[in-house]
């Protein structure tokens, strides 16, 4: 008879068996080599796929519950942001310019990782880290989603977002992130999962979204705020995942461990450099200011990573060699960012300026070693030119590293005067690279990164103009060339903040917003 | 001994889980930021569901920390009644 | 299947992609004010000396120390090691190929407020 029984509620750890190993099998028809091709491929020993465990024991159903949630919540502060002319509370119109590089330079990213991690779960054969990648491929495409139509809010009013994905492919200094993912994506699975699940994801990731979300609330920002905050709530998983991944491929075999660790040191440096653009972020382009680069580096960096890194001691991980670098540079990084992108202005898709005296004294105060020695004579110079009506235009393109992709603008990690110079020779060709890092990185895998697409380079080879351009007409502008490829807009994207488009209508918007008249 | 962190979105959800890991975790530090907490604590940070039931005055599901979740650090061993933080080292 | 061992990738850069060009990266030592050394797209049979005269003044010209240089006292390095380049000559003939950097340092000059800048 059919009675019904008050069904027992499972129990997390019950619960989670059934979901994740309840619902795998061993194929038939098909060798498992066959239906799991690049399983092998790396030298990863697994012996035990059912050693994985997920320590959040998040099941499918739980996941559709709580992210659509999420969901709601980050929608009604984003509908409520649009319909309060939300763009109008940030602190001042300098502001927006970190959300077009954000949306340029991250949105894509999150987009490249829900690929990534669509493709690795298909690739493992186990079903616990499977389930565990297939949720994490729906959070980053989520991520994307949200952080477009956030800031879509913004597209409607401001120059400089309305063609992001155009020039996540092309833009000069997007190349840096895009080619970081690239590289990423194009390793082996279990690569990938040290790559974006560990280094980036646990190691770095607190970096952008922790000190410089609160940095957004800190400006009035509250739809970025919450877009960010939502997505982090998904990476405290994310970074679970990389941390079990990394402790479960180094427990299933020893000979892993060397692997695993060069894997670390490169991925730890490919996701420092990328966060050269969050450097300069919070410490020149958030008009209020948190903490600074710095500060953010000691906790999320020092303190953090420290800690992981003792914990990881006990399988034989050691702190990467890159470290020390990071850490000398964490006095130098944001200002050189920043002297690039304000002489490179003429061909970034946002506006750039000098700091203002007060500002100027922040800076001296959050870096009493290095700004005025090194950075505040030169920042004074622009500003003087820049009064005298002679602002800087570096109409000269830079010399870049054939890995990370950055002009070379870092100086000797034991010199801050001299700029560092690597290079090698490889088959028929020189190789140059900003770092001692980058280069062991190109020198590990030589025929991958001879491959890269390096902007400069394409520039000079004609592989930037729109379609149908004479490079030899004699009145051909290659600036504005490489501009119309880009889809930036001269004049209205790029160039100075003060007298942009922005400025003006900002000003004139919140006068109407505040005022009768 | 290192140190384990928990980072929460400030809003009315969480005050009473921010509330209740302080009262369990004498040893944590408690740290404001614009919009969020981050919350310190040597060695290990232990979650107890029923404590923060007793101050939401509903059930609750340590699941639910999901939702307004910023970010962690240690490694993680949650039961239906406990979420702990800690470090090996 | 390809193993990761015999891979072999096409490199992106080599110099028969320049149309008749070949890359040679410049730098001025001391002057940070300019972020990054420069790249450009030269012919190997370029005189060397029209560098200097005709594509270095738009290049750094900007610097207040570039009208001071005094060229017959600048310091040649390429890799990284003392060149003496003759002016006279072509790059080629200098022994820059493709891909080459060389920086100058200016004696005495030494950037914005001596800042290296």
């Amino acid at each position: 008879m059919d009675t019904k029984t008050a069904g027992r509620k499972l129990g997390l750890k019950e619960k989670y068996a059934h979901m994740t190993r309840g619902l795998g099998w061993d194929t038939t028809y098909q060798p498992k080599e066959k239906v799991f091709p690049f399983e092998q491929m790396e030298g990863i020993k697994i012996h035990d796929w059912d050693k994985w465990e997920d320590p959040f024991r998040l099941t499918m159903d739980a996941y559709w519950k709580y992210q659509a949630e999420k969901e709601r919540k980050l929608y009604a502060i984003i509908d409520a942001f649009a319909q309060n002319n939300g763009h109008l509370n940030v602190t001042d119109a300098r502001y927006i310019n970190v959300l077009k590089l954000f949306l340029t330079g991250v949105s894509p990213l999150e987009y490249m990782a829900h690929r990534g991690f669509a493709h690795v779960g298909r690739q493992f054969s186990g079903v616990g880290p499977r389930v565990a990648c297939q949720m994490q491929a729906l959070d980053e495409l989520r991520h994307s989603q949200t952080q477009i139509h956030a800031i879509s809010n913004y597209n409607k009013h401001y120059n400089g977002m309305h063609d992001f994905r155009h020039m996540h492919d092309r833009v000069w200094y997007l190349s840096v992130p895009k080619s970081f993912f690239d590289d990423a994506v194009s390793a082996g699975p279990f690569e990938f999962m040290v790559a974006i699940g560990f280094s980036f994801e646990y190691v770095l990731t607190n970096l952008l979204f922790v000190p410089f979300m609160s940095g957004a609330a800190y400006n009035g920002d509250m739809g970025t705020v919450t877009f960010g905050f939502s997505a982090q709530s998904d990476e405290a998983r994310h970074m679970t995942l990389g941390l079990e991944v990394i402790k479960f491929i180094l427990e299933q075999d020893p000979a892993n461990l060397p692997i695993v660790q060069k894997w670390i040191d490169k991925w730890s440096w490919r996701g420092i450099r990328v966060l050269t653009l969050v450097a300069m972020m919070m410490d020149y382009m958030l008009p209020k200011r948190v903490m600074s680069w710095k500060e953010s580096w000691e906790i999320y960096f020092e303190q953090n990573a420290g800690a992981l890194f003792k914990d990881l001691a006990r399988y034989g991980i050691t702190v990467p060699e890159c470290v020390t670098t990071a850490t000398k540079e964490k006095d130098h990084l944001s200002h050189q960012a920043w002297s690039t992108f304000y002489q490179y202005g003429a061909a970034a898709a946002f506006h750039t300026w000098m700091p203002s005296p007060d500002e100027m004294d922040w800076l001296s105060a959050k870096y009493p070693d290095t700004f005025d020695k090194h950075y505040r004579p030169r920042f004074e110079y622009w500003r003087e030119q820049e009064a005298a009506g002679n602002r800087f235009y570096n109409k000269t393109l830079p010399m870049l590293c054939q890995v990370c992709q950055i002009p070379m603008l870092f100086t000797e990690p034991d010199d801050p005067t001299k700029i560092a110079y690597r290079e090698t020779q490889y088959k028929e060709d020189k190789y140059h690279f900003c770092s001692d890092h980058c280069q062991h990185i190109f020198e590990d895998e030589p025929e991958k990164y001879v491959q890269a697409w390096l902007p400069v380079h394409q520039i000079y080879q004609g592989n930037c103009f729109p379609e149908g351009t004479d490079p030899t007409a004699p009145d051909f502008d290659p600036l504005a060339a490489v501009l119309q490829w880009y889809h930036i807009e001269f004049g209205a994207d790029n160039l100075a903040f003060e007298g942009s488009e922005d400025e003006k209508n900002f000003a004139m918007w919140r006068g109407m917003a505040t005022q009768n008249s | 001994m290192s140190k384990v962190f928990i980072a929460f979105q400030l809003n009315d959800d969480t005050r009473s889980i921010i509330e209740a890991i302080l009262a369990d975790n004498p040893h944590a530090v408690l740290n404001e930021a614009p919009a969020m907490v981050k919350i310190d604590a040597e060695g290990s940070l232990t979650i107890h569901r029923s404590s923060i039931e007793a101050l939401l005055g509903r059930d609750f599901d340590l699941q639910e920390l999901h939702l307004n979740l910023i970010s962690l650090s240690g490694n993680i061993d949650e039961t239906d009644d406990e979420f702990t933080l800690a470090w090996a080292n | 299947m390809t193993t990761p061992q015999d891979y072999q990738g096409i490199p992106k850069d080599t110099v028969d992609k320049f149309h008749g060009n070949q890359l040679l990266y410049i730098g001025w030592e001391d002057h940070l004010m300019f972020c990054a050394p420069f790249a450009f797209p030269f012919p190997p049979a370029m005189r060397f000396g029209d560098i200097v005269s005709h594509v270095l003044p738009a290049a750094f010209g900007y610097h207040p120390d570039f009208a001071k240089i005094d060229w017959p006292a600048a310091q040649w390095f390429k890799s990284g090691q003392p060149f003496s380049p003759d002016f006279d000559r072509s790059l080629a003939e200098n022994g820059l190929g493709h891909k080459d950097v060389i920086r100058f340092r200016t004696p005495g000059l030494t950037g914005i407020k001596g800042s290296f800048s």
